[in-house]
């Protein structure tokens, strides 16, 4: 530690969080406030370089090491802890905040940590922290996501921890740098990181989990996860070519999944896995420009999709429903939301003078560059879809569309300053990108908008907005469900068990008479030695023991001198 | 002389001359007094040797000459880094048990037996002080006496019948084991006309091949091993630690089974030369595969207790194999493994016994004495009694050597040594066991808290905070040396390295 001043903004959260549930009424609200706004301040008065060692093992951690990538990173969570806290002032489960801002804390440990062993720790510890915000909603269905979510990001943590021992013994080196795909222990690493970032097979334990917290939780946990896995192969694989398809798949899907989706937070849910897609296809690039897009476009999405999110909050909060075809005309009532949102849904389908803009335009631009005309052709053809889903899909159903005949009013004043607070900083970033791009890990030598940029994407939008409205009845949802993976473990696999288990019954009804009297025996003789006198219970005798002392030492003799 | 140079000789002077003390005032409260100043001193006396250790350049060894005779002739104590490491965990333990007895044995020792207990404890402590520091073989024997003589009186305090019964099984293993030990010794005094340990490591390289010191290994093999039980010669420890009352229990199985195994390495690695034991004998296979044996059978008996406290005396036995373990690879890393293990399932082991004294304080009837702990009274024990069954699920990740407790620490230098001897079978076996390890404490855990207690026990009713403190001391201890391991590892590296350096 070079000063005693030197805090972990990370733990600044996570010890804040512990603080917050002994506390009440107005000193409560000033907390949530503060111990983000602290984090954020630490943050920022940090120098760059290997801040703490910590000797362990025969290792040297280096929990704290600041660079300007984990600075960018670490200001966002800081930032989003700062005004989801704000935007879930008013909720009454009074555990999930705290549990939000742990989550959020060791979130911010990932980014900051300097070896491979603090990431994993803060990794754990952020599967904790998501886990206990989806499980404070309270709901059965709460509750039975968050098992399944656990259960993935216990898997996902495993096979971490696998990699970065197969790492450590391997090269003897802890500290965490960029690695090549060459062994088993990298694959495994790499396998880690993407369950996280939601990628295929596995991406459904997102649209599974998200959408089951509670109108605020499900804000906090946009942002967290996805982009932690973003920033940890953004630092850990640049380059790898896999990561291109990968983000490919995972924008495709998402988008498939969220036009055939009802649910409207699932529908943002599944945005978030083709979001996390353009930034895994900027990372797989690789190229200064191409690492730059994939930052910033996470930062500029962790904002835009809570301010989606909080909007489709603000909606769930008010009137209890979540469907599409159960909402609509609610811009009657909650003008402010309708605004706040589809400021959202503008920024997602990158419309010019909005964040989405300057930063997704980055990540096309390096596809050009580096000549990978058939990746910039789906990317742009992605980017039509994105505003099919998201940008005109959940404003349309959920605001516009034919009056359902709910009046709502808007939300109170926290929650409007939250969405007030985000929606400027689209509008912001997108007409002064400058800024954003200062804090980007390699210099900036892009301007976003030029003639050209600007005409290509108002057209692309243009069209595909025309094409929603032409195909207005084939989108229109009804209330069904969609099939995805987790049908495998939500059903299939139940269903696997079962016939399993009825397979099993039969073969055991036919090795029951073989097997039954030995399984009785052993059975029986475990039963036999637990009473008392039996070998599991019994106190053994003087005489016995003292046998056995001499068979030792005889032992012993014979070895000693035959040896 | 100053005081700073007498230390070694008050290391074991202070707790010995507390008991006759204690005997002498009659008091409870009088004697509790005397024995425990004289533990605290004990420890503090611990504490300034290591600081004194310390200072030496490394490998030092501080040697104090008892009536200023100088070795072989006079007795000579002897303290490094091991000594040191030894002394602060005994002594530690002794004071921290200490406070803790008072409140426990009120329920569970009759009123005019609590002086015998501090007496006994204290000179059981001061046994246990003395095998450790004394530099003299014979020594070691007649400190072995007092605190066997002593432990034994102790368990037969406690007031199951069957503690007699226990005690007295104990006294006779006991005094086989010390019987081999002195025949051993009596062997090697033949042999090489010393009983300076020091002196006698330097003059057996010329004959140890010879039978009589061969059978002097041999005795002092198996007697060590049954003071240590090893498994099969635990069959004492079961009883013994089930039915002594429980801050008994937590002293000894933090203490004397641990003092044992620093006897061993004493002999093994400082008096014999590990070239003979290591490289001559088939002894590290016979230890590996006893090890392995008491890692499984004990474990696996653990899980079918219907006792707690028998369940973990069971798990000490399996755990005690993990020390063995260590001890058999003969590397810098297992010996490593093997001092980090007696340190940190010590503190462990300790914390559960200590808590589950505080816990049959919980399920007793008012006013009646504490029953034994078995199954059936646990049940849904977490909402009676919820920072006691905390504190023993906390306790029990650390013998499951679950990451972040101190049990992971020794786990983990046992895997790195049985790779670097390329035996993955081996890394196998000791996850395998941890998963009986798994097992049982699963036991507790289900029991506590996921079973409805009875009706009429649903009422909160946590044991006092005399009883919860110490035992939440060591918990925390077994948590914080998960993380911090410069205390327990770094001195265990250098022990390790200096015992196994001398190698041809």
């Amino acid at each position: 530690m070079t000063s005693a001043l030197i805090l972990h903004p990370g733990l600044v959260l996570i010890g804040g969080a512990l603080l917050l549930p002994f506390l009440r009424g107005t000193a409560r609200s000033a907390a949530v406030l503060a111990i983000p706004a602290l984090a954020l301040i630490s943050l920022w008065l940090l120098p760059e370089g290997e801040l703490w060692r910590i000797a362990w093992l025969d290792y040297e951690l280096t929990p704290l090491a600041v660079d300007k990538l984990a600075r960018l990173f670490a200001s966002i969570f800081a930032l989003m802890a700062l005004i989801g806290g704000l935007f879930a002032l008013r909720q009454e489960n009074r555990l999930e905040v705290p549990a939000a801002y742990v989550y959020a804390g060791s979130a911010i440990g990932v980014t900051l940590a300097g070896d491979l062993i603090s990431v994993f720790v803060f990794w754990e510890l952020m599967a904790v922290g998501s886990t206990l915000v989806i499980w404070s909603a309270g709901t059965p269905a709460a509750w039975a996501a968050s098992r399944r979510y656990v259960a993935v990001h216990l898997a996902g943590g495993m096979i971490l921890f696998a990699g970065i021992t197969g790492h450590i013994l391997a090269t003897g080196e802890l500290g965490f740098t960029a690695m090549e795909t060459d062994s088993v222990a990298h694959w495994l690493i790499l396998a880690g990181f993407l369950i996280n970032a939601g990628a295929p097979p596995l991406s459904a334990w997102l649209p599974d989990a998200y959408p089951e917290a509670s109108w605020s939780g499900t804000v906090f946990l946009s942002a967290f996860t996805t982009k932690t896995a973003v920033y940890v192969l953004l630092r850990g694989f640049p380059g790898t070519e896999i990561l291109i398809w990968l983000g490919l798949f995972m924008i495709f899907y998402g988008i498939v999944y969220a036009l055939l989706e009802n649910d409207m937070r699932r529908i943002l849910a599944y945005s978030i896995v083709n979001q996390v897609g353009f930034m895994l296809v900027g990372i797989g690039i690789g190229t200064e420009m191409a690492l730059n897009g994939a930052a910033a476009h996470a930062f500029t999405h962790i904002i835009y999709k809570a301010l989606l999110l909080m909007s489709a909050g603000a909606v769930l909060a008010a009137t209890g429903r979540r469907k599409c075809s159960e909402l609509g005309g609610l811009f009657h009532s909650m003008p402010f939301t309708t605004l706040c949102g589809t400021i959202g849904a503008l920024a997602i389908s990158s419309f010019p003078l909005t964040s989405g803009f300057v930063s997704k335009s980055m990540v096309t631009q390096a596809a050009i560059d580096g000549h990978l005309q058939s990746v910039w052709l789906l990317l742009a053809a992605a980017s039509a879809g994105v505003f099919l889903h998201a940008g005109i899909k959940f404003p349309w159903f959920v605001f516009f569309q034919r009056d359902s005949g709910l009046r709502p009013p808007d939300p109170p004043a926290s929650l409007r300053w939250a969405m007030g607070l985000f929606a400027f900083l689209c509008i912001a970033i997108g007409v002064w990108p400058q800024p954003l791009y200062a804090l980007l890990p390699y210099p900036v030598d892009y301007a976003p908008y030029t003639a050209a940029h600007v005409i290509t994407q108002l057209q692309l939008l243009l069209f595909s907005g025309l094409a929603f409205f032409v195909m207005l009845d084939a989108l229109k949802r009804t209330p069904t469900i969609t099939l995805d993976v987790d049908w495998l473990w939500r059903v299939a696999g139940p269903a696997i068990a079962r016939s399993a288990h009825e397979i099993w019954q039969e073969a055991r009804a036919r090795l029951a008479e073989a097997s039954a009297a030995r399984a009785a025996a052993v059975g029986a003789l475990l039963a036999r030695h637990r009473q008392p006198g039996g070998l599991l219970l019994r106190s053994w005798p003087s005489g016995g023991m003292a046998l056995w002392v001499m068979v030792m030492l005889l032992a012993n003799l014979l070895f000693y001198y035959l040896g | 002389m100053s005081l700073s140079a007498q230390l070694p000789a008050l290391q074991v002077v202070l707790p010995l001359l507390s008991a006759p003390l204690a005997v002498l005032l009659r008091r409870g409260w009088l004697a509790f007094a005397v024995v425990t100043a004289a533990a605290w001193a004990a420890f503090a006396i611990a504490i300034g040797l290591w600081l004194q250790v310390d200072a030496l350049p490394s490998n030092g060894v501080i040697s104090y000459h008892i009536g200023s005779w100088a070795p072989p002739w006079g007795i000579e104590y002897r303290i490094d880094r091991l000594t040191s490491f030894v002394l602060v965990l005994v002594s530690g333990m002794a004071a921290l048990v200490l406070p803790y007895s008072r409140a426990s044995i009120a329920r569970e020792i009759p009123q005019e037996s609590h002086y015998l207990f501090y007496a006994m404890l204290g000179l059981c402590l001061a046994g246990l002080l003395g095998i450790t520091i004394t530099g003299d073989a014979f020594n070691v024997f007649v400190f072995l006496e007092i605190s066997s003589l002593s432990a034994y009186v102790l368990i037969a305090l406690g007031r199951d019948r069957r503690a007699l019964a226990a005690s007295y099984r104990y006294l006779i293993m006991g005094s086989i084991g010390a019987t081999f030990i002195v025949i051993g010794i009596g062997f090697l005094y033949l042999m090489t006309g010393t009983l300076n340990l020091a002196d006698m490591a330097a003059r057996i390289g010329a004959i140890e091949s010879s039978r009589p010191v061969l059978a002097a290994l041999a005795f002092l093999t198996v007697g060590i091993s049954l003071k240590l039980a090893l498994f099969p010669l635990h069959q004492w420890l079961p009883n013994a630690y089930t039915y002594a009352p429980s801050a008994v229990t937590a002293f000894l199985a933090a203490t004397a089974t641990k003092v044992s195994v620093y006897v061993l390495i004493r002999f093994y690695f400082s008096v014999f030369g590990d070239s003979l034991v290591f490289h001559k004998l088939p002894l590290p296979q016979l230890m590996l595969w006893l090890s392995l044996l008491a890692l499984f059978a004990a474990s696996f008996i653990a899980i079918f207790q219907d006792n707690l406290k028998r369940l973990f005396a069971y798990s000490s036995v399996g755990q005690i194999g993990y020390i063995t373990l260590g001890l058999s690879f003969d590397s810098v890393n297992g010996l490593t493994a093997s001092i980090v293990h007696l340190f940190n399932h010590g503190i462990a082991k300790a914390a559960i016994f200590l808590l589950i004294g505080a816990l049959v304080v919980g399920i007793a009837r008012p006013g009646a004495a504490p029953p034994a702990p078995t199954f059936d009274r646990l049940a849904g024990l977490a909402r009676r009694m919820p920072l006691t069954s905390f504190g023993i699920v906390i306790a029990g990740l650390s013998l499951i050597g679950v990451p972040g407790t101190a049990g992971f620490i020794s786990k983990w230098y046992l895997v790195l040594a049985a790779l670097e001897k390329g035996q993955l079978w081996l890394v196998g076996a000791i996850l395998l066991s941890s998963l009986l390890a798994v097992a049982y404490v699963w036991r507790f855990v289900e029991a506590a808290y996921f079973q409805a207690p009875p009706p009429g026990r649903e009422l909160k009713r946590e044991a006092p905070l005399s009883l919860l403190i110490p035992a939440w001391v060591l918990v925390l201890a077994s948590v914080w040396f998960g993380l911090d391991t410069s205390l327990t590892l770094g001195s265990a590296v250098e022990v390790a390295e200096g015992l196994v350096r001398h190698r041809p």
